[in-house]
């Protein structure tokens, strides 16, 4: 079976990558860039570990085709902190907070997350509890990760 | 023992060391290793519940281009004939849906699969054995034809594979001294671990016959025993190295498919990995055991206990082993109760055999007697935390598992419960309350621990404990108390079967405590050196020296005129004094220390759809002390959240073949954000007596109380209870609509 040639910009950067029809985002990044820190944790898009964005679109890359990233813009959990000034606010709460046990969801959060303060700097409890609803954890009971977010956009909003 | 005031680095809460991985997707967990030249293996799973193997051909899938091997339980040591060797391969038999019994490795995932589809089996279905019920009855159908009750010859086949039994006092009596009695049954249903991580695993080999596994696992050295033991290898042949981990709560305490990743390394010369998908965990591994608890006590219209008695019943699954024992022990531990009998049975059905799940056997039978606690409190007009602590167990009470209490915590836990502003204030007539009291025994076993100081004075400790949950965090603040050297100065490291001491799995609540002593001791053994260091600089007797505040200095009355020593001092000239200063302790700890907690649920219920909300949710728990309380309070806030999905939604829901009918996340819907309030957490801190800084183990009592603690408040809102677990919508609405 011939291969499909998919050109993306994986944060920030061209990436050109043969794939197979049946492959999904997911795999493209993992097993293809060899960028491990999106996971799949279902594979059905039910617990939200694989998320990434996509064109600033909030997608589990386990239901997007890989062929499909071609022409995208990829952003994942490698992309989010910035090499010059460090981790994102939102990796820096999560930390403050132990907003993380095994960490394993962390990754697909942190993407989420940022996506939802991007969109929103100042959610309320209500909404940020809905807009990670994607994003299963098993360890924390989500306390410490909501009370991180809501802490980064405290952060992120501008004091009048 | 150490100063168990006056803290400078326990009880704060620094980020932890391996957060910075964490956040950035930089920490590799078991599926993130990819070796050159790699093969992928993959599982083929029985479509029945209960069937004869009469064969097996693997010609088809061996000639496919790409496959490299196929096997089956054929292809591993016949003389090895362990419940753990049938798991991993069926023999004969297969004896759930979702049972292994052949394993391909390709070139690709996608041959693997492909690879699966063409292997060809005959079976002979048999009728499944899948309720308690029908697995307890005469002249049931066998799970396993040769298993007698508590291996008795004399015995004929049962599917009951082991009873227990364990009484004091004298019961009749005690009931016939109860002014009132409560008596009901419990059903619980199987639920799973549900971490996010699926099981993962890379073996490699070599043609000299040693081997290595690369695996997501609570325990490497527990891997490397089991995987060694089906393989009839010896332990020293295989090396395992723990990956990150992505969560277990006990369902990585045992192993699915590493053996047969070696065993197709070993046949293909090649690395092999292998990763289930959600529905293969789903359906074959885990869960915890469906269980039914009938609970009787009796009690005097003052609310003392008299009397009272457990029959308890836990599914195994498809080989004994259910966690019915702990769960016995633990349905009476938070009560001094004079006249008890408690019956247990472990019992075989055709279904996945069920692991650990945090304080196995513990939430089932606690969730009963709670309940009916809670019943009893209704009859006797008594404020449940009142009741409870009429009859609480404290130090010195003969726990009804044996053996004295040393000091715990559940009285001041109760106490604290009772003065707590969300207790005090009242809820409205439209929310729901209930309480209910956990336990969890903990272990101790086995740890060893190095501390290695470098040259510039850094401290990194080597451990065995794979980090679940914020361990590294917690051993450097131990390790920066004991030294008196700042926390950022410090990293620990979980290490393989090859470069650390053993240490037994994380799990049992045990890794802050045990593993967290042979820290604390390997320290202690680099003060020593350090001591002995300063000693020999001013040329002292090492007695006349003390450590504090992470310098050496002379003792008072020592009459000698010199500079202190840091940690950093000593390292600096340590090749000049004696060479590299490391520090070591191995240990079986002893004296875990028991954990109780008191917690409370607050629900709404909507009475249309039989939707249970949860509004508010208190966790009280005795941490004996908190190394580092937000990850203390994350134990209590994950695992209240854990029962609440158990006693809301979570179950098995298998049909009449036996087939699980919810195996993916969408169906078997764990909680998520938007389901669930703030977890309130309140630390109580019993010191425990067995640790220097008085640690007992978290991890597990918090999953316990909030099944009782929900069917409790339900039965508040709605005035008459529901027996059965979970509380979800048709089952809600079915009871109140029976009701009407």
């Amino acid at each position: 079976m011939s291969k499909i040639y998919v050109s993306a910009t994986v944060n920030g950067r061209p990436e050109d990558v043969l794939c197979e029809a049946h492959q999904t985002l997911l795999d493209l990044l993992r097993d293809e860039i060899g960028l491990t820190g999106t996971k799949e944790g279902c594979g059905t898009g039910d617990c939200g570990a694989c998320t990434v964005l996509l064109d600033d679109r909030l997608v589990c890359s386990c239901l997007v085709l890989a062929p499909e990233a071609d022409g995208k813009e990829i952003t994942t959990v490698e992309g989010i902190a910035d090499s010059q000034d460090g981790l994102h606010v939102v990796q820096q709460k999560l930390l403050e907070h132990a907003a993380l046990q095994c960490g394993v969801c962390t990754p697909g959060f942190v993407v989420a997350a940022k996506a939802l303060l991007d969109k929103d700097p100042n959610p309320d409890e209500k909404t940020i509890r809905y807009w990670l609803a994607g994003n299963l954890c098993r360890c924390t009971g989500y306390d410490k990760i909501i009370r991180a977010v809501q802490d980064a956009a405290q952060e992120l909003t501008p004091t009048k | 023992m150490a100063e168990v005031a006056n803290f400078k680095a326990i009880g704060t809460r620094p980020i932890r060391p391996d957060g910075v991985e964490k956040v950035t997707g930089r920490a590799n967990f078991g599926a993130d290793l990819n070796l050159p030249d790699m093969l992928h293996g993959k599982v083929l799973r029985s479509p029945h519940a209960h069937a004869r193997i009469k064969r097996i051909d693997l010609t088809k899938a061996q000639a496919m281009e790409g496959v490299y091997a196929a096997i089956s339980s054929a292809d591993f040591p016949q003389e090895v004939t362990s419940s753990l060797s049938r798991n991993i391969l069926a023999r004969d038999k297969v004896l759930y849906h979702g049972h292994a019994l052949a394993a391909v490795a390709a070139r690709t995932p996608r041959i693997a699969e492909e690879a699966l589809a063409r292997i060809e089996v005959e079976y002979e279905v048999l009728p499944p054995v899948l309720t308690l019920d029908d697995a307890m009855r005469e002249k049931a159908t066998l799970v396993s034809e040769d298993l007698r009750t508590n291996d008795d010859e004399n015995s004929p086949p049962s599917n009951i594979a082991a009873t227990q039994r364990f009484e004091r006092g004298d019961v009749t009596k005690g009931f016939a001294e109860a002014d009132v009695i409560v008596q009901e049954e419990f059903r619980v249903p199987s639920a799973h671990q549900g971490y996010i991580e699926p099981h993962a695993c890379v073996a490699t080999s070599n043609p000299g016959g040693r081997v290595t596994v690369w695996c997501t696992t609570q325990g490497p050295f527990e891997v490397r025993s089991a995987t060694a033991g089906v393989l009839n290898k010896t332990v020293s042949d295989i090396k395992v190295i723990p990956s990150e981990i992505g969560g277990g709560f006990g369902g990585k305490t045992v192993v699915y498919f590493e053996p047969v990743a070696v065993r197709l390394s070993e046949l293909t010369g090649k690395p092999v990995k292998m990763v289930m998908n959600r529905e293969e965990v789903f359906r074959a591994t885990g869960p915890a055991s469906a269980t039914l608890c009938k609970i009787k006590v009796g009690a005097k219209k003052d609310g003392r206990i008299t009397a009272a008695t457990a029959w308890l019943a836990y599914e195994a699954g498809a080989f004994p082993g259910s966690p019915v024992g702990p769960g016995c022990m633990s349905v009476f531990a938070p009560y001094d109760i004079d006249n008890f009998l408690v019956e247990g049975y472990d019992v075989l059905v055709n279904k996945p055999k069920v692991a650990a799940y945090r304080a196995p056997g513990a939430p089932q039978s606690m969730h009963a007697m709670e309940c009916a606690i809670d019943e009893l409190a209704q009859k006797l007009d008594m404020d449940p935390i009142d009741l409870r602590l009429k009859n609480a167990a404290k130090e010195g009470t003969i726990a009804p598992y044996g053996p004295k209490f040393p000091p715990i915590g559940l009285v001041e836990c109760l106490e604290a419960a009772k003065r707590h502003p969300n207790y005090v204030n009242k809820t409205s007539e439209e929310v729901g309350r209930g309480v209910a009291v956990g336990f969890w025994f903990n272990i101790g076993m086995q740890s060893s621990a190095e501390v290695n100081i470098a040259e510039d004075g850094a401290v990194s400790i080597m451990e065995g404990s794979p980090d679940i949950g914020g361990s590294r965090a917690s051993m450097c603040l131990m390790a920066a108390e004991t030294l008196g050297v700042p926390y950022e100065t410090i990293n620990a490291h979980v290490g393989d079967t090859e470069s650390t001491g053993f240490c037994n799995l994380t799990g049992g609540s045990r890794t802050t405590f045990a593993t967290g002593l042979a820290v604390v001791k390997a320290c202690e053994d680099v003060i020593a050196q350090c001591k002995a260091r300063a000693a020999m600089t001013w040329e002292l007797d090492v007695e006349q020296v003390d450590w504090r505040d992470g310098q050496a200095v002379p003792k008072p009355g020592v009459n000698i005129d010199v500079e202190p020593l840091s940690l950093a001092d000593i390292a600096k000239t340590m090749s000049r004094t004696g060479g590299p200063l490391l520090g070591r302790a191995s240990l079986n700890a002893q004296g875990a220390g028991a954990c109780f907690s008191v917690n409370w649920t607050d629900v709404t219920i909507d009475r249309e759809t039989g939707k249970v909300d949860v509004k508010a949710f208190t966790a009280i728990q005795d941490a004996g002390r908190a190394i580092h309380p937000a990850y203390v309070e994350g134990q209590m806030q994950g695992g209240a959240v854990q029962g609440l999905g158990w006693a809301l939604n979570e179950e098995y829901i298998y049909n009449e073949n036996g087939v699980v009918e919810n195996a993916s996340f969408l169906d078997y819907r764990v909680p998520v954000a938007s389901d669930m309030p703030m977890i309130d957490c309140e630390i109580i801190e019993v010191p425990n007596p067995s640790h220097p800084y008085g640690v007992r183990g978290v991890g597990e009592t918090p999953i316990v109380a909030p099944l009782a603690a929900t069917s409790n408040a339900v039965r508040d809102l709605l005035g008459f209870r529901i027996n059965d677990l979970p509380l979800s919508p048709p089952n809600v609405l079915a009871a109140i609509d029976a009701a009407d």
